[in-house]
């Protein structure tokens, strides 16, 4: 069992949603995603040159960081985070494979070092001068609760708010068979230790399972498409969109669950 | 500044990389100062540069219950994980405390990215081959996907990706677990194979020597790409009172640049400052500290900054003249070798430097040397500016 946590900002992106009051309306069925809504995150805390270097899933990133950082009031420079993501920046990966098999000296620097998981952390830091430690992980489709389980364990063990951030974006190339990631989704949460009054979550570890998610979860039609790590994503928003208390029981590892009882 | 942590014991380790397989070859290297960077033979297009090959990933087979997961990184990992009885301790550690109750925390930069590039070397009509269109090994989780399926730990299994500081991030992540209760053992580690990527995208950045590294050589030129595997099991000091211990973490980030560390090693301080905090020991404690020391200018004019902090005896050495940098596999091969020095008291020399800076020169161990080392540190950098400095220590110091 971990300490309750209190969940003082989210964040959220998805095509047609691109921040958490629209996803959240949509969730509650009280919205419809938005036609007109931007096709690419815009990456706007991210200064001017960085955000020309920035690939997709760094922008996606810090969108969702800089919402869920400024619904919580809290300034990032001394914001410990957690960057999970299923398979990274997938598009840079499709460009450094099909470089290398044609062309391998042409390889282009800045793509090299923006194919890096953390490359969202990098920039992330850079951007709100933190010096805080900063991560990058992932677990495949379990990437979403691994993901929130390293950050939640970060806040309990060192006391202290915590970003975490959770994305994917759509793949391209011949390895799209691979991931079979279409769209691009990000959610983000500060976690605070210590519940009190506001959003809280409880957080344990669980031998048993819940086999609606054991491939997938809340499935939203042109939100989440395939990726396993955003519908847990979004059935974790789902809860903190309603009114009552409720748990979630999302993949871990081979062996445990993730149990967790959200008070929105 | 954080809190004094309990330490945690190392019950079994070891390390394969270019030195060779388990602990043994890696202990008789370095006090032969024998070092295993060879001409590059790897690169699919010539490349003028030393690389630290492992030998024999190529004949090596995976069983049958878990040949799915072929391909080069996953083979080396296997091939780590055979040496020095680490298999044996895993299973005894998972019959002891349940396989639920033991976490998978491995580090890694490049997973099996190799595999990918070989499918778009082969491409069938746009799609990739058939005996490489398993997805499993086409995401940067492969490796510690694999290492739960082989050694049957079913505890929460993370990959840390944060480029050169990813399997020194490892040793933190799975102390807070064990801190809050929530497992009784980790297997932490990290895997990183040669691959086009890692060779062309370091040349790109103009970061490889053409002939072999130079750490804190004032003629360094650059950086030698190697491979290693290493891996350490901890658990509670009370499951092993001898074994040799993790006594802190510290992790931080530049605020900088995304591939230049920040001038006046700000965020590496800091990484060292929390460290030793943690451990509860002041810097002139230290008796020995494995340099990130990549042997590229700037890292290394950075590093040197931090030196000063201890006293002239601590005695410094970068060890990827060694073993080439094994980038996400860094941090848990050096603190593998941090631990042998430790164990069996030796200083490993910092090989390929003949012409010290001069501001690196008082505290560089330039020769290997026997000397009882209670307290060492070992730093790691990355990409986007990622620090990890982590501080080791002999069994009874505390």
């Amino acid at each position: 069992m971990i300490a309750p946590l209190r969940v003082i900002g989210i964040g959220a992106w998805a095509p047609g949603a691109p921040d958490w009051q629209h996803l959240r309306g949509i969730l509650r069925g009280e919205a419809a995603p938005d036609d007109d809504a931007p096709a690419r995150p815009a990456g706007a805390v991210l200064p001017a040159a960085e955000r020309r270097r920035a690939p997709d899933g760094v922008r996606l990133a810090a969108d969702v960081a800089a919402q869920a950082t400024a619904m919580a009031g809290i300034d990032p420079a001394n914001l410990p985070c957690v960057f999970a993501s299923t398979h990274g920046e997938v598009g840079i990966t499709d460009y450094v494979c099909e470089t290398l098999a044609r062309a391998p000296l042409e390889l282009s620097p800045t793509r090299f070092h923006n194919s890096v998981l953390n490359a969202p952390a990098g920039y992330w830091t850079i951007a709100t001068g933190c010096t805080a430690a900063s991560s990058a992980v992932t677990a495949h489709h379990r990437s979403f609760a691994s993901g929130l389980l390293e950050a939640a364990v970060f806040a309990c063990a060192e006391g202290k708010p915590v970003l975490f951030a959770s994305c994917d974006v759509a793949s391209s190339g011949p390895l799209v068979e691979m991931t079979r990631t279409t769209l691009a989704f990000g959610v983000a949460l500060v976690l605070a230790p210590g519940a009190s009054a506001g959003a809280t979550m409880g957080l344990a570890l669980s031998d048993a399972m819940d086999e609606r998610f054991a491939d997938g979860g809340l499935a939203l039609p042109g939100v989440t498409g395939d990726n396993p790590a955003n519908a847990h994503a979004l059935a974790l928003l789902q809860r903190f969109a309603a009114e009552t208390t409720s748990r979630l029981r999302l993949p871990l590892s081979s062996g445990l669950s993730l149990d967790m009882e959200i008070t929105p | 500044m954080p809190e004094r942590i309990e330490p945690l014991a190392i019950t079994a380790y070891s390390a394969t990389s270019a030195l060779g397989h388990g602990l043994a070859a890696h202990r008789a290297a370095v006090r032969d100062a024998r070092g295993g960077l060879a001409i590059n033979d790897f690169s699919t297009a010539p490349l003028e540069c030393r690389i630290g090959r492992v030998a024999g990933i190529e004949e090596v087979a995976l069983p049958a219950n878990v040949a799915h997961w072929d391909c080069r990184n996953n083979r080396l990992a296997w091939l780590g994980l055979q040496q020095d009885g680490l298999r044996d301790a895993i299973a005894t550690s998972v019959a002891h405390h349940g396989a639920s109750r033991v976490a998978l925390v491995l580090g890694t930069s490049t997973a099996s990215i190799g595999a990918t590039e070989d499918a778009y070397r082969r491409l069938d009509h746009g799609h990739f081959p058939a005996d490489l269109q398993r997805p499993e090994i086409h995401t940067p989780h492969s490796l510690a996907a694999f290492v739960a399926d082989a050694t049957g730990i079913t505890g929460p299994a993370l990959t840390i990706s944060t480029a050169c500081s990813s399997s020194a991030k490892v040793f933190a992540s799975a102390e807070r677990l064990i801190r809050l209760g929530l497992i009784d053992a980790a297997l932490v580690g990290g895997v990183d194979t040669l691959c086009d990527s890692v060779l062309f995208g370091f040349h790109s950045l103009e970061l490889v020597s053409p002939r072999g590294c130079r750490p804190f050589d004032a003629r360094r030129d650059g950086i030698s790409i190697g491979e290693a595997a290493a891996f350490a099991l901890l658990e509670r000091v009370e499951a092993a009172p001898d074994a040799p211990r993790l006594l802190g973490h510290g992790e931080s980030s530049d605020a900088h640049h995304m591939s230049t560390p920040h001038p006046e090693g700000r965020g590496a301080l800091s990484a060292l400052d929390d460290a030793l905090a943690r451990a509860g020991i002041r810097a002139d404690a230290v008796d020995y500290i494995n340099l990130h020391g990549t042997a590229t200018p700037k890292n290394d004019e950075v590093e040197a900054k931090l030196l000063p902090r201890f006293p002239a005896r601590t005695r410094a050495s970068s060890t990827k003249g060694f073993t080439g940098h094994t980038l996400g596999a860094a941090g848990a091969l050096e603190a593998v070798i941090t631990l042998l020095a430790i164990e069996h008291g030796i200083v490993p020399p910092n090989l390929g430097c003949s012409e010290p800076m001069p501001e690196a020169a008082k505290w560089l161990a330039l020769q290997p040397r026997e000397q009882r080392i209670d307290v060492a540190v070992s730093n790691s950098f990355g990409f986007g500016g990622n620090n990890a400095c982590l501080v080791f220590g002999r069994g009874e110091t505390l």
